[in-house]
């Protein structure tokens, strides 16, 4: 079972990795959402693989999963949504803005263009 | 008055001016004197202990453990300082309040001006040395407004940046320096290091921590080769220049020189560095102040020059020669500061500082011409005046220094520096006020106002004062003041006009006779001087400045080229290769815990997510594509969150995706549907490379961590134990969210809501712009389906609504005690609100929406952080959480938590946030034509049948 969460953890990280040095914002959003993914399960790992095992306290089981990285990972989540929104609505304001999703600026004209908007 | 207070007052008082420039010039100008003379009298209060030899002190722990405390110190030394910035500061204010002309905005003159004496104020006075230097570079900082003042000349901004450079350069050495001297003694106190000389001299750390410090004071008090900024810092207003530039911020590095004497001095560092410079400078501006026209530029070059001279006598490191540094700060203070001032009122009545265009003012402007004379004199060094006294003791002092074993050079370069000064001395007032009168100055001149000249005046009297009864006017103040530099017992000297015929008189007389036999040959000389080649200062250090931003500017631009591939192909590389030091530099942990079998399950799941995950990588410029494979993996990894025992992670994950992927698909429906291809097969490899390189790495530290144990003891166990009887819930992970670490959560809430105002701004201002007019102006696609809000969905989800939110509320109730909460129970609420939008549109749905989203996210978080301020009520910290049992009697026993108050805060704010976010981006699809609707469906057969069926 490790090496199975350890190998998807690390697909998904090289995954993301890939489509983050893409050169267009969407890949690039699509990259972020993947290493969320890696990040999320890689805290969650460190409390173990339990399968299972009750997660609220039950009188009757002595042993439980660790409840402690299954907290930070739920607001991590829900953080990494409202992050992926706003990179989701910059993407689209540049690109509407500047009829372009190429993320890097071309040499030399990073001013005239933009700062005429 | 406290001294804390002192060097606070001007603080304060620099926001009076800026208000009382309404009530009109004088009340402005009053009201900045009566701040100063308020500090003024609170300080000489304390003259008579500080006469005494008692040292008054004000502590104010701030950060002990940082050393970092606000304490003052009065001594003599400190008791002189303050007396000159304050008494001078005085004398400036009524000074400027006539200089300045109509079109100055005076507010801010005296507000810089406040704000500079507050600063040199609190250098004088503190004890703890981290303190001085947030003073000194306050100076700094404020000198720079006061050079730019008249922002609309070239000069006076280039002058002001110059200064800032040099001054601000010589700061960050100070401050190396200075922290070196406090780790030497252990403590930044002044009082603590002025008494560990042999400590401090012993030290390897001594030679660097004295030539970074004497850099700081070098470049503020413009000695050589740092001198240049000073006169290019005229074009600042004469107040300016008579009050920074003669009479107190270019003393500041006099002053820290003066301060650390009794530990830095007596050295042979000490002495060759400062003394050498110190005679170098001296000798050097007295030369170039010979050959100046602009009245301001002699005068600066002159003030270089005694800065010099002063630093020199310091440099010597005998208390004799401390002493007559002490003294000639005074006397220098007063003669130069009433020069300035004459010279400021020249400029100002014939508008011209031009000595070749001067000249015979004698007459026409008599009583500056007698303030500029007595002052002109004493800079001399001729009898009856202080500039006299002092430089015979300088003489003196100098006749008795050897250098490197030659017992004449010092003394032969100080009388040629002296002589000097008696010839540019006699040239301001021989070429300015004698000679026959013109008829060609560019105004015609006359002596100004009493008010002008007041302050010029009082302080020539003193020099007069001083210069005949010399024991008496400052004798007292003199020998306070040194005892505190020298820091022991004084040495054996005496102020007064007849000394003998000894060798500082010989030395005076020569320097007198070749200054007058200078200045009649002054016409050649000039003529010589004028054709000579010379380093010019500013082009230098134009050239300088210059390639250094060059060379800044090639390696920002080097490193940041606009590349975001590259940052991110840098950034990841660098992450990979610390992890793989940290990785190979210390002790991996042993794998000491079994692994677990696999079993079917599990095996298909990390089958689908590689596939998927290989899939997304092969096909991701088919965007839509992408996405749905993105989908794929993201149910799997709710599904493993499942299977592994987290309930709770899987329910957000799930509902997470949904709203993430209608996110995604709302943007794709203006973005491009697919990805062209760009990048090199070299490109696409390297990054590959780079990819894999991450996937091992994060792959293997997982596989680390899941089979060896953890060094420490968890803390999990604590939460386990704690969860029923001190949250009262048996849902661990909730209770955690919301009491153990609840004000975590509190934190996330608000990053989240601020997400979705952020979210909401950038919507409004791209509308807003042409980006708005453009997509408003698009045509409707006529191959677009027409039945956009089909009825099918509109009835299904209008069905489904209700039930929605039922288990939405379900989820949040039992989210206590079993696999649930307000994060969860936030989404599945959201995730109903937005079918809503999907089905009937956006304007159907708006219209029926009666709280806007911004107003849920504050309800939510107002509601955490009253549940939170609740327990301060009973007198617990924030956040506190407290439950009951009730007993309602239909339903029996029931538990109240307050948590559950927070957790409907944690409710509110998902809901409110992922609305927000959702809403904002769909508002982007308005479009030409498109009307709101009064129907939740385009197609309804209801609406088309005949009224009689209606009706039947």
């Amino acid at each position: 079972m490790e090496y199975l969460l350890a190998s998807a953890i690390g697909v998904m990280t090289a995954v993301g990795i890939y489509l983050l040095l893409r050169q267009r914002t969407f890949p690039v959003i699509l990259g972020i959402s993947m290493l969320t993914y890696a990040v999320n399960l890689f805290l969650f790992a460190s409390g173990r693989i339990a399968i299972n095992l009750p997660p609220v306290l039950l009188n009757q089981t002595p042993t439980y999963t660790d409840p402690l990285p299954q907290a930070l990972v739920l607001t991590a989540i829900v953080i990494s949504f409202g992050m992926t929104a706003v990179v989701v609505l910059m993407g689209l304001g540049a690109f509407l803005s500047a009829r372009t999703d190429h993320i890097d600026l071309a040499q030399g004209k990073d001013s005239p263009e933009e700062a005429g908007k | 008055m406290s001294l804390i207070l002192i060097a606070a007052l001007p603080f304060l008082g620099a926001l009076l001016p800026g208000l009382m420039i309404r009530a009109g010039r004088n009340a402005c100008a009053w009201t900045t004197a009566l701040v100063t003379l308020t500090a003024l009298v609170g300080l000489l209060v304390h003259a008579p202990a500080v006469m005494r030899g008692e040292v008054i002190q004000y502590r104010l722990d701030w950060m002990p453990m940082l050393g970092l405390n606000a304490n003052f110190f009065l001594d003599g030394l400190g008791l002189l300082f303050a007396g000159l910035i304050l008494g001078i500061g005085l004398l400036i204010i009524i000074y400027a309040r006539f200089y300045l002309s109509r079109n100055d905005p005076m507010g801010q003159f005296y507000t810089y001006l406040l704000l500079f004496q507050g600063a040199m104020v609190g250098i004088v006075l503190s004890d703890n040395i981290l303190l001085l230097l947030i003073f000194w570079e306050l100076t700094s900082l404020s000198s720079f407004l006061l050079i730019g003042y008249w922002k609309h000349l070239p000069e006076g901004r280039q002058g002001a940046r110059m200064a800032l450079a040099v001054t601000g350069m010589g700061g960050l050495a100070l401050i190396g320096g200075m922290l070196i001297l406090g780790n030497i003694v252990g403590s930044y106190d002044l009082t603590v290091i002025l008494e560990n000389k042999e400590l401090v001299q012993a030290s390897p750390l001594y030679l660097p921590a004295l030539i970074l410090i004497l850099l700081g004071c070098f470049t503020k008090s413009a000695q050589f080769p740092f001198h240049f900024w000073l006169p290019h810092a005229m074009a600042a207003p004469t107040p300016v220049s008579a009050y920074l530039h003669s009479a107190t911020m270019v003393k500041a590095g006099l002053f820290l020189m003066a301060r650390l004497w009794p530990v830095l001095a007596g050295t042979p560092e000490w002495f060759y560095i400062v003394a050498t410079t110190g005679l170098i400078t001296m000798v050097l501006g007295a030369v170039i102040a010979l050959f100046k026209d602009d009245l301001k530029a002699l005068l600066a070059f002159s003030t270089v020059s005694h800065l010099g001279l002063i630093t020199m006598l310091l440099g010597f490191g005998t208390p004799f020669a401390a002493v007559v540094a002490v003294f000639h700060i005074i006397n220098h203070a007063t003669f130069k500061a009433a020069l300035f001032m004459s010279a400021g009122i020249v400029d100002h009545e014939t508008h011209t500082r031009d000595i070749k265009r001067l000249g015979g003012l004698r007459h026409l402007m008599p009583v500056t011409f007698t303030i500029a004379t007595v002052a002109g004199l004493s800079i001399a060094g001729i009898p009856l005046f202080n500039g006299f006294l002092s430089k015979e003791m300088m003489l003196d002092a100098a006749a008795n220094t050897v250098w490197q074993g030659n017992p004449w050079i010092i003394p032969a370069l100080a009388t040629m520096g002296a002589l000097f000064s008696v010839a540019y001395s006699f040239r301001l007032i021989v070429h300015t006020f004698l000679g026959p009168k013109r008829d060609d100055y560019p105004a015609k001149p006359h002596d100004p106002g009493f008010g002008m000249w007041a302050s010029p005046a009082l302080l020539a009297v003193l020099v007069v004062l001083i210069g005949i009864m010399p024991a008496l006017m400052v004798g007292p103040l003199v020998a306070t003041a040194s005892s505190a530099v020298i820091g022991g017992e004084l040495p054996y000297y005496s102020l007064k006009i007849w000394h003998g015929v000894n060798t500082a008189l010989f030395l005076s007389i020569t320097a007198v006779v070749g200054g007058l036999i200078l200045l009649a040959l002054h016409r050649p000389l000039d003529a010589a001087w004028i054709r000579a080649p010379r380093p010019e200062a500013k082009a230098i250090f134009d050239a300088l400045l210059g390639s250094i931003t060059r060379a800044a500017n090639a390696l920002t631009d080097g490193l940041h080229n606009g590349a975001m591939t590259r940052y991110a192909a840098v950034f990841t590389l660098a992450v990979i290769a610390a992890g793989t030091t940290a990785w190979f530099g210390g002790t991996a942990p042993a794998p000491t815990r079994e692994v677990l079998a696999i079993g079917p399950v599990p095996l298909v799941g990390w089958f689908l997510l590689v596939v998927a995950s290989g899939c997304m990588v092969a096909y991701h410029r088919n965007r839509l594509l992408a996405l749905v494979l993105m989908g794929i993996v993201g149910l799997i990894v709710s599904v493993a969150f499942a299977y592994m025992s987290a309930p709770d992670l899987a329910l957000t994950q799930f509902s997470v995706e949904v709203v993430t992927i209608i996110l995604l698909l709302l943007a794709l429906n203006f973005l491009p549907k697919n990805t062209p291809v760009e990048s090199s097969g070299g490109r696409r490899l390297r990054d590959s490379i780079i990819a894999i390189l991450g996937g091992v790495a994060v792959g293997g530290l997982a596989l680390a961590v899941l089979v060896s144990d953890f060094s420490q003891e968890s803390i999990s166990a604590f939460h386990l134990a704690n969860s029923k009887p001190g949250g009262g819930g048996t849902n661990v992970v909730n209770v955690i969210l919301v009491d153990f670490r609840g004000f975590d959560t509190f934190g996330e809430i608000i990053v989240l809501g601020i997400a979705a105002l952020v979210i909401f701004a950038m919507t409004e201002s791209v509308l807003g712009g042409p980006v708005g007019a453009w997509l408003k102006q698009r045509p409707i696609n006529p191959n677009e389906a027409g039945d956009r809000h089909p009825l099918m969905m509109v009835v299904a989800t209008r069905v489904m609504m209700p039930i929605a939110i039922m288990v939405g509320v379900f989820t949040f109730l039992r989210g206590h005690n079993e696999p649930g909460g307000g994060f969860i129970a936030g989404l599945i609420v959201a995730i109903a609100l937005v079918m809503q939008y999907m089905a009937s549109g956006f304007d159907w749905a708006a219209a029926r929406q009666r709280y806007p989203y911004h107003m849920i996210i504050a309800l939510g978080i107002f509601a955490a952080a009253f549940t939170g301020i609740g327990s301060w009520f009973a007198e617990r910290p924030f956040l506190t959480s407290n439950f009951g049992y009730f007993q309602i009697p239909p339903m029996g026993e029931f538990e109240l938590a307050t948590a559950m108050a927070f957790d409907v805060g944690v409710f509110l704010c998902v809901v409110g946030a992922v609305m927000l976010a959702l809403e904002s981006l769909s508002r982007f699809a308005h479009r030409a034509g498109d009307r709101p609707s009064p129907y939740p469906m385009d197609i309804d057969p209801s609406r088309d049948l005949p009224q009689e069926a209606k009706d039947a």
